[in-house]
């Protein structure tokens, strides 16, 4: 049973975001994507100072299995990417919600994080894959 | 037992008197160009090569020893005329700047070739250049960009590629500058024909589509897609990685695509190599004649000539400096002239039989395939979702568990729509017992699931190299052997 915090915001794609008290935004691969991937070997990070649309492919996430896309889950600018995974990709499966964070956004439109998953809903996303 | 590498057999001095050059032949080459070291090379005896390489031979997983369904690759048997003949001394010794004139047999068979290969796919020309799959993908992507660069319309930079499509095309088309837009596929393997609909505008360059799809499945709106994306202004490429499926059947030009590769190492039965020689020739209908790669072969009355840029002036360009690798296009020659028409009707019908005794059978046996509804292709997909939810065992410990049972393993994790899958692609050249001892050893790993979970995980046990850490090999890439780290 993978792990879903209940005070995330999620995206269908297996995304999630944390909402911080500045209105910027902390965005990582979930517990299940990280389970469904596998092991990552390689993880390649947005440009820092880039803007992004939402669903824009902006990272890649990297396993043994597979490459795959992470898109953007809101339009904004991209302040900052976690460098530790250069060295350290494994950080994004061992500890998803928290060292394993991909990149830092501010959004364009604050009011658009409201369309996104809440725990629940996220949770029933899974149940149906399951 | 592992074999050391040929490094580690070598002793200073021991070499093979009998291979070593009679005389030192000095080189006109400038003095920076010189090295200034010997080469470190092992230092080995005649015997001691001929026994280490012959020991790795014997542990090949190979067509020729085992049977080897990796889905979407069709690993048929190579048959040995194919080899003999292209063999033949007038085609080894033909030095590739002989004038026309002297390559007169060469050029009818590559010209013979380029016809029986449009007569298959439908389409209007030809061009057998492209080295392998993925330049003729890169050669189909710049026929399209050229075509719309031709016609004022240098703005169409977006390339469809359904979800089930093949890894390469989104990257090919991203080679050519252009933009991915996925299509999602529906429930039964098609693709999503409002999805579709949506995704088509004024910057639709094309659609990338294997047909059969990765799935293994018949794309059955295929004429309505066709419709809608030339309707929008784009071309439909075929990617012919699994024509294996209809050939002799239905034709890709007749389904309304205007460009194609096809893999003549997959099809065509020409040999796979760890990447190559292979070949990607590419077929074209009306719409990209002009801008064929070159060298092509043409024919003036009797006599065959290469057509070249004069001929071709807004072709993409030249994709080998020769007639791509000959002596690959030369083996799907024999191979189709052996094969003939009615042959090749018997290939697809074959092919796509074997598959669909092989799915049937395993259905019957308790796997699940991923697209019950729908009949397969060449190739179908299980996936072993329950068995790794109900002990811990996935695709890939069935995966290593057949090696022990001699049999190459199937595609795992491709395509990545369907979770924990197999894919399962066992050719025309296999006999009914060859596919029922593989189905008794899916049985028998299926049961030992339930029962023994941890000697799966632990597969394979009788090959001379056991589990591989596939992440610490990609983590910690590491292919070259140096002397100082041996301590030599």
């Amino acid at each position: 049973m993978s792990e879903v915090p209940s005070e995330l915001k999620y995206t269908s794609d297996h995304e999630w975001l944390r909402i911080e008290d500045d209105g910027n935004v902390v965005v990582g691969v979930t517990d299940h994507a990280q389970a469904a991937l596998g092991e990552l070997v390689f993880v390649e990070l947005p440009e820092q100072g880039s803007e992004v649309g939402q669903g824009d492919a902006c990272a890649v996430v990297e396993s043994v299995k597979a490459a795959s896309d992470v898109y953007a889950p809101i339009t904004g600018e991209i302040l900052e990417t976690n460098e530790q995974l250069g060295d350290a990709p494994e950080k994004v499966n061992q500890d998803p919600y928290g060292d394993g964070w991909l990149f830092r956004m501010r959004p364009a439109d604050v009011d658009a994080l409201g369309d996104l998953l809440d725990a629940d809903a996220y949770q029933a996303l899974l149940d149906e894959l399951d | 037992m592992s074999e050391p590498l040929i490094f580690e057999h070598s002793r200073a001095g021991r070499f093979a008197r009998a291979q070593a050059p009679v005389a030192r032949e000095d080189v006109d080459l400038p003095v920076e160009c010189l090295r200034t070291e010997p080469p470190v090379l092992p230092e080995v005896s005649e015997l001691q090569t001929v026994r280490h390489y012959t020991r790795l031979s014997q542990r090949n997983f190979a067509i020729d020893t085992h049977f080897y369904p990796l889905g979407s690759c069709t690993m048929k048997y190579n048959p040995r005329a194919c080899n003999t003949l292209a063999l033949l001394p007038g085609f080894r010794g033909r030095h590739p700047y002989a004038p026309a004139s002297h390559s007169q047999g060469f050029l009818a068979c590559m010209f013979e070739l380029q016809e029986m290969l449009k007569g298959v796919t439908g389409m209007q020309a030809v061009s057998l250049t492209p080295m392998a799959g993925a330049q003729g993908e890169l050669a189909g992507v710049l026929m399209i960009r050229a075509y719309h660069h031709a016609r004022n319309e240098a703005h169409r930079n977006e390339i469809l590629v359904p979800d089930a499509a093949h890894g390469t095309n989104p990257a090919t088309a991203v080679m050519c500058g252009m933009k991915v837009v996925e299509l999602p596929t529906d429930d039964d393997g098609d693709v999503d024909i409002g999805a579709l609909e949506k995704a088509v505008g004024p910057n639709t360059a094309g659609i990338m589509l294997t047909n059969p799809s990765t799935v293994g499945v018949f794309e059955r709106k295929i004429e309505r897609i066709a419709e809608i994306v030339h309707g929008a202004g784009g071309l439909l490429y075929y990617d012919g990685a699994n024509l294996n499926a209809i050939l002799g059947k239905v034709r890709p030009g007749d389904m309304g695509f205007d460009v194609i590769h096809m893999n003549l190492h997959k099809t065509f039965s020409t040999p796979h190599g760890g990447g190559g020689p292979g070949s990607g020739a590419v077929g074209v209908g009306a719409r990209l004649k002009a801008f064929m790669p070159i060298p092509v072969v043409g024919r003036d009355g009797e006599h065959y000539r290469w057509l070249d840029e004069k001929d071709l002036p807004q072709s993409i360009g030249r994709l080998s400096g020769f007639m791509g690798n000959a002596g690959v296009l030369l083996r799907a020659y024999v191979y189709m002239r052996m094969l003939g028409h009615e042959g090749m009707r018997r290939v697809g019908e074959f092919a796509t039989l074997n598959a669909n005794y092989l799915a049937a059978r395993l259905k019957a046996a308790g796997f699940d395939l991923a697209y019950p509804r729908r009949r397969a292709s060449h190739e179908f997909i299980i996936t072993l979702k329950r068995m790794a939810k109900d002990h811990g065992v996935t695709a890939m410990d069935v995966a290593k568990a057949l090696l022990d049972y001699g049999y190459h393993a199937p595609t795992t994790y491709f395509p990545l729509l369907v979770p924990e899958c197999l894919l399962i692609e066992p050719t025309e050249t296999e006999s009914k017992e060859a596919l029922d001892g593989f189905v008794d050893a899916m049985c028998d790993i299926m049961e030992r699931a339930a029962r023994d979970a941890e000697h799966l995980k632990g597969a394979p046990w009788t090959l001379p190299v056991r589990r591989l850490d596939d992440v610490r090999a990609a983590r910690q890439l590491d292919v070259a052997w140096r002397p100082e780290e041996a301590g030599a």
